[in-house]
């Protein structure tokens, strides 16, 4: 009784969270456009998610800052752990709080202090001032995993490369980089996603020429239910299931 | 020699840089407008002023509070309550099949919420899944308006922010040491009381972690009450968004966002505090078992 109780709430609770987005990716495939009966299969929405030229070109934007942003928060970040871990410096306990700042303070106030810093600074809203944003965001989210690996190593393997008269660059290439590495690949997925699929920080701080997915997407919904959404929206999901599977293989081995 | 320390100065003065000029430099500009007069052309003029926060105590800017305080606190509370049995059945799980289940929990966790939230569109508009299958079972003789309701805003903000309390709840719970729970039973402890004053206690730092990861959020996601909610729903968020985009008030927005990073502060302060008042209660008692 107890353990049917116990299998039976879990399974609720997985339910609601899949229930929406089963529905999503079956309709994709539905015939109908507006009922919700199944009318059989039919891939004619992604035909035309495909002939959708601007929503095409927002794809790419999107894929561009992403990877553009990913990588450039991935080296940057990975840089700071390194610096948080090894160095001590002035403002060191100042700039690691503000790691944590950034990460927990809402969405929205991160893009308003940006978008009115761009604009003081004469910056045209557009894909220069989304990329920095986006950096800006994705970047303690790698500090944070890289630093919480390097944390877990010994770090007498630091002294033992010095002693054998190993650079500090050569000794971060040839002994940390190669432990770091799987969360420094978790981290480049992490912040890929987390790029792709922001709305808020890219709602203030992207201009109307440059308009990426996510906004799109936005602004289509709310005029209202769009079969090629359905279509496109079952593509970003295979694509987030993808790097979290993979992300998560990477950590699991780090952890072996 | 030389290498070594610029390889180090090249580390130090990249991270250093790059918070300085976008986090920190806009945080403190936020601070800054916030105190300064709004302009019709140039958004600020450099007049101190504490009128935009005196705005905010408006009867129409404390409406939305009230509002946004309403909705993200039962959006917490009832995260909580779904997620809390939740993350412990998964504890209980064993090991080969509760790998998967928490990569089924995390998927969510990665998806955007925006598409998340577009799917329970599709779910509650009102020829949708839900109503027809109302319907079917003859519970109702014609479509329940499901979306554009407070309901509705609730249901999306749930749902959108579940994973973000589970997380943290299941990591508490995973981490607690099992035999305080077999030693408090040996010693008597009935059921609820192991839960009250052992579970709870010490899964503290958990569940303030969890709440600040949704109510925070939830005070902030306009795009959710903007899609299910209809225009009737304001989240601070939304007020805000429409302090820079509608109207143009740069100060008054800045205003809002500083009370926004007063709660956030509490917040965090709340979870330093528990997360001390639990390491010394799990030092001690731990200690005696």
């Amino acid at each position: 009784m107890k353990k049917t109780f116990k299998y039976f709430y879990l399974v609720l609770v997985y339910l609601f969270l899949y229930t929406p987005i089963l529905v999503l990716i079956v309709f994709s495939f539905n015939k109908t456009k507006y009922s919700t009966n199944w009318k059989g299969f039919t891939l004619e929405w992604y035909r035309q998610l495909f002939e959708n030229e601007p929503l095409m070109e927002a794809l790419g934007n999107s894929l561009m800052i992403a990877l553009s942003s990913s990588i450039c928060a991935t080296f940057l970040g990975t840089l700071a752990a390194l610096a948080f871990y090894r160095y001590r410096f002035w403002g060191r306990k100042v700039m690691y709080s503000f790691i944590y700042v950034v990460m927990m303070s809402p969405d929205i106030v991160m893009g308003i202090s940006l978008l009115m810093f761009f604009i003081s600074l004469g910056l045209e809203p557009g894909a220069l001032t989304l990329l920095l944003a986006h950096i800006t965001f994705c970047l303690p989210f790698v500090v944070v995993t890289v630093y919480a690996r390097i944390s877990g190593f010994d770090h007498h393997i630091i002294d033992v490369a010095k002693d054998l008269g190993a650079s500090e660059l050569k000794m971060f290439w040839h002994v940390m980089m190669p432990m770091i590495m799987p969360a420094i690949v978790a981290g480049w997925l992490l912040s890929f996603t987390l790029s792709l699929d922001d709305v808020v920080v890219s709602f203030f701080t992207t201009g109307p020429y440059f308009e990426i997915l996510p906004l799109k997407i936005y602004s289509m919904v709310r005029l209202g239910i769009k079969p090629e959404i359905n279509a496109l929206s079952t593509m970003m999901l295979l694509l987030s299931l993808v790097t979290v599977t993979i992300s998560h293989l990477v950590i699991k081995e780090n952890k072996q | 020699m030389a290498r070594q320390s610029s390889f180090r100065n090249f580390a130090i003065g990249s991270t250093l840089l790059w918070i300085s000029i976008f986090v920190i430099v806009p945080y403190a500009f936020v601070i800054v407008v916030s105190f300064l007069t709004r302009d019709a052309d140039t958004n600020i003029r450099w007049i101190f002023t504490v009128e935009n926060y005196r705005e905010l105590v408006s009867p129409v800017f404390l409406e939305v509070c009230k509002e946004s305080l309403w909705l993200a606190f039962g959006t917490t509370v009832l995260s909580l309550l779904a997620a809390y049995p939740f993350a412990y059945l998964l504890t209980r799980i064993p090991e080969n099949v509760r790998r998967f289940l928490i990569l089924l929990m995390i998927i969510p966790f990665w998806t955007s919420s925006l598409i998340r939230t577009y799917s329970l569109i599709i779910l509650f508009k009102a020829n949708g899944l839900v109503n027809t299958v109302l319907l079917a079972l003859g519970l109702t003789d014609q479509p329940v308006e499901l979306l554009y309701t407070q309901g509705a805003v609730f249901i999306g903000l749930v749902y959108a922010l579940l994973p973000f309390m589970i997380m943290p709840l299941y990591s508490a719970l995973q981490k607690m040491d099992r035999r305080l729970i077999e030693a408090a039973r040996d010693l008597g402890a009935r059921g609820w009381q192991i839960f009250f004053k052992i579970v709870l206690p010490i899964t503290m730092p958990g569940i303030m972690a969890g709440c600040t990861m949704v109510f925070l959020p939830a005070l902030g996601l306009f795009y959710i009450p903007d899609l299910v909610g209809g225009a009737r729903t304001m989240l601070i968020g939304n007020y805000i968004k429409n302090q820079y985009l509608t109207t143009g008030n740069w100060p008054v927005g800045s205003a809002a966002s500083v009370v926004l990073t007063v709660f956030l502060c509490l917040f965090l302060y709340g979870y330093y505090l528990s997360s001390r008042n639990a390491h010394t209660k799990q030092g001690v008692e731990g200690g005696l078992v």
